[in-house]
């Protein structure tokens, strides 16, 4: 396949993904990105490593993107990607990443350098490892600050510790001056938080953002993230593996598995009518609070592949339990992601009927 | 912990006979040191700091907590891994709290360990059969058919292939790695297993594997567990009764099930409520107990109940009397002047 045919397949799935999935015209004012047939993949000694593979989606403003998958499905590279910070690796990088009507796939360094920070900022998984050590974060949040914007220190300083107050550190203007070490996990990742914030981006993409965190820290921190959101009115991408996280925040939720979407529709229909076996498989292998006690989990088999040897066809299929009721079909097309209802898609050969018929019996009730 | 309290707790405990561990009173300090010639002692840090319970031959009890509420030191002292500061822990008839290396060795046998990193706890220079083989070699245990047959023979029992025998860990993936730490365990056929974190390491779909072998093998050989696990669906999921962890003491304990329906410790409510459900239409704020700041420093716990800075039905007795851990329905104690669901 050329790189125009897939572009032009891109388009025509992701036309399709847009058009009914929130109700909206393509390029409304309210899409601030949108990603077409991303191709992420990386060359090594072993082979070639597809970490994404032909994905798309889009994101409204002050509406969230949940991503989810087991590590190795793509969703850090995917955002790297989004922030230009596979720029000087032997990363390629095809396909279009539209944000807010600018092409960044193939822009120059600089320009991205100017966008990041400013209009994308990025929340870490591990504050301690992603803030400087040497440097106070108050330093960190004025440098990243007067960066993007005009202003004397003085003012950037202002501006830094009215950012920590707000997000809820105490005694802001005495903290501006701590190191790292001297603040705790959850305080640590609020000062990240502060520092993403600091140029009021339009599109804050949170990878991992409280798994380093303990339960009751990161109640907090979500609570933060959405209180922000709805302040701010940005578009906000979150990336887990925790799909607690994801059905608290998220309005749409992208499912991948070996670099590719698999499911794709809004949180209800991702948590009430999953329609592929990966999201049956995620759903059954986590125990839950909110329903009596499961006398067995129902894990999926096997282990995430090897982004070298994808298996042809279906990447799940040594792992998913309805492989056979394809027909060997599994075994030698991919399956294309199409629509299943307004606004849900799911890529699976099973006919959909079929599938909705072994949630209902077979999975839903065993959860 | 006062004599008082140790002696309540062993009268307390109803299946004394039936118990596999017990410990009372155990508490564990590390010394804060200051200077380098003078050295003397600043302070201590209170990992652990009195803690009663039992343990029953084939139940598993789970030890939950965040994180610096001193539930690995725990794993660890009823390993013997760490010396107590005082208490005591009696394993099987036997007061092992302060039982010298060499003495401690048979015991090793019967209580054995499942670590939370699989990358890290397995040695990278050695084989499969290396790894798993050491207890038999380490304790000069002589097998029907040889070690590497029992090695093969356990490989087979976690899920692994036998013929992987001379791999190193390198060429096993997270979840492959902790089914070798459980292999390495079970060699000696351990009465007790303390597992610290056994899945967190792990990606969803492993988790679940990880956790139905665990409860596969303590049907198959009768084992008794003590879980030390953050995550509250899982210790829930796998645990028959639970111990909440604060700051270095127990704060409630019960059994699974009443735990989850009837929390009765501010805490637990709390942390109960912050568990985000995988249900978006349960999503908003209402019934959701927000606890402010951090846990404190446990250099210098809060005096009295160490919850009292956090708790919002907090008053005057809070931040003086400490709560005795009391039963407050059959099998269910709490240590709260205010419990909730009563």
């Amino acid at each position: 396949m050329t790189r125009a045919e897939r572009n032009g397949a891109g388009r025509a799935m992701t036309a399709m993904a847009r058009a009914p999935l929130r109700g909206r015209d393509p390029g409304a004012p309210d899409e601030l990105l949108e990603v077409r047939n991303l191709h992420i993949h990386f060359p090594t000694d072993d082979g070639l490593v597809k970490a994404v593979d032909g994905l798309s989606f889009r994101v409204d403003r002050g509406h969230t993107l949940g991503i989810v998958g087991e590590s190795g499905s793509g969703k850090s590279v995917t955002s790297l990607g989004i922030l230009g910070l596979h720029e000087g690796t032997n990363a390629l990088i095809s396909g279009e990443i539209w944000l807010d009507g600018e092409e960044l796939v193939g822009t120059t360094p600089a320009r991205i350098r100017q966008l990041r920070g400013d209009k994308v900022a990025m929340i870490f998984q591990d504050p301690l490892s992603s803030l400087h050590p040497y440097y106070s974060v108050g330093d960190q949040i004025i440098e990243a600050y007067r960066i993007h914007n005009d202003v004397s220190r003085k003012a950037a300083r202002r501006h830094a510790i009215e950012r920590l107050d707000r997000v809820g550190i105490p005694q802001a203007a005495m903290r501006v001056d701590s190191y790292p070490h001297q603040l705790s996990g959850g305080m640590r990742q609020r000062a990240m938080i502060a520092m993403a914030l600091s140029c009021d981006p339009e599109l804050l993409i949170a990878d991992e953002p409280t798994t380093a965190l303990d339960v009751t820290v990161q109640a907090q921190i979500l609570d933060l993230i959405s209180d922000l959101q709805a302040e701010f009115g940005s578009a906000v991408i979150i990336i887990t593996h925790d799909l607690g996280v994801v059905a608290e925040l998220a309005d749409d939720v992208l499912v991948m598995y070996a670099g590719k979407a698999v499911e794709y529709g809004s949180a209800d229909d991702i948590f009430g009518r999953p329609e592929h076996p990966y999201t049956w498989g995620l759903l059954g292998s986590m125990p839950r609070l909110d329903r009596e006690r499961a006398e067995r989990l129902m894990p999926i088999r096997g282990t995430p592949p090897s982004l070298i040897n994808v298996p042809s066809g279906c990447a799940f299929r040594p792992r998913c339990a309805y492989a056979d009721l394809t027909g060997g079909r599994s075994t030698d097309e991919v399956p294309p992601l199409r629509r299943t209802a307004p606004g849900h898609l799911s890529a699976c050969h099973l006919p959909v009927g079929e599938r909705r018929g072994i949630w209902a019996e077979k999975i839903e009730p065993n959860l | 912990m006062s004599e008082a309290t140790t002696a309540e707790a062993a009268a307390e405990s109803p299946q004394a006979s039936n118990a596999l561990l017990t410990v009372t009173g155990l508490a564990k300090h590390f010394a804060v040191t200051r200077g380098i010639i003078f050295r003397h002692q600043v302070g201590a840090v209170q990992a652990v700091d009195g803690l009663d319970f039992g343990v029953t031959h084939g139940e598993t009890l789970g030890l939950v907590g965040e994180s610096g509420c001193g539930k690995t030191t725990t794993g660890r002292l009823l390993t013997r891994l760490l010396e107590p500061t005082s208490g005591q822990i009696v394993f099987d008839g036997n007061d092992i709290t302060h039982l010298r290396p060499g003495r401690m060795r048979p015991l090793r046998r019967d209580i054995q360990m499942i670590f939370q990193d699989p990358y890290s706890s397995l040695n990278p220079r050695h084989t499969v059969g290396a790894i798993v083989g050491a207890p038999f070699r380490l304790q000069r245990v002589k097998t029907a058919h040889g070690t590497k047959r029992a090695v093969q023979d356990l490989l087979e029992l976690v899920g692994l292939n036998p013929e992987h025998y001379n791999r190193y860990p390198h060429e096993f993936s997270g979840g492959q790695r902790q089914r070798i730490g459980i292999a390495r365990t079970l060699a000696l056929r351990p009465k007790l297993i303390v597992a610290d974190e056994p899945v967190s390491a792990l990606d969803v779909s492993i988790q679940a594997q990880v956790v139905n072998l665990l409860e596969d093998l303590q049907d198959e050989l009768g084992l008794t567990y003590v879980v030390i696990a953050h995550d509250l669906s899982v210790v829930r999921h796998i645990s028959d009764r639970v111990a909440v962890m604060y700051l270095g003491k127990i704060v409630e304990l019960a059994s699974s099930k009443q735990l989850y329906a009837t929390p009765r410790h501010p805490y637990t409510v709390a942390l109960l409520s912050a568990v985000p459900s995988p249900k978006p239409a349960a999503r908003g704020r209402g019934q959701r107990i927000r606890l402010t700041g951090d846990v404190p420093s446990p250099l210098n716990p809060p005096p009295a109940c160490r919850f009292h800075t956090r708790c919002w039905k907090a008053q005057g007795i809070c931040r003086t009397t400490e709560p005795p851990l009391a039963e407050l329905a059959p099998g269910h104690q709490v240590a709260c002047h205010f419990p909730e669901n009563t």
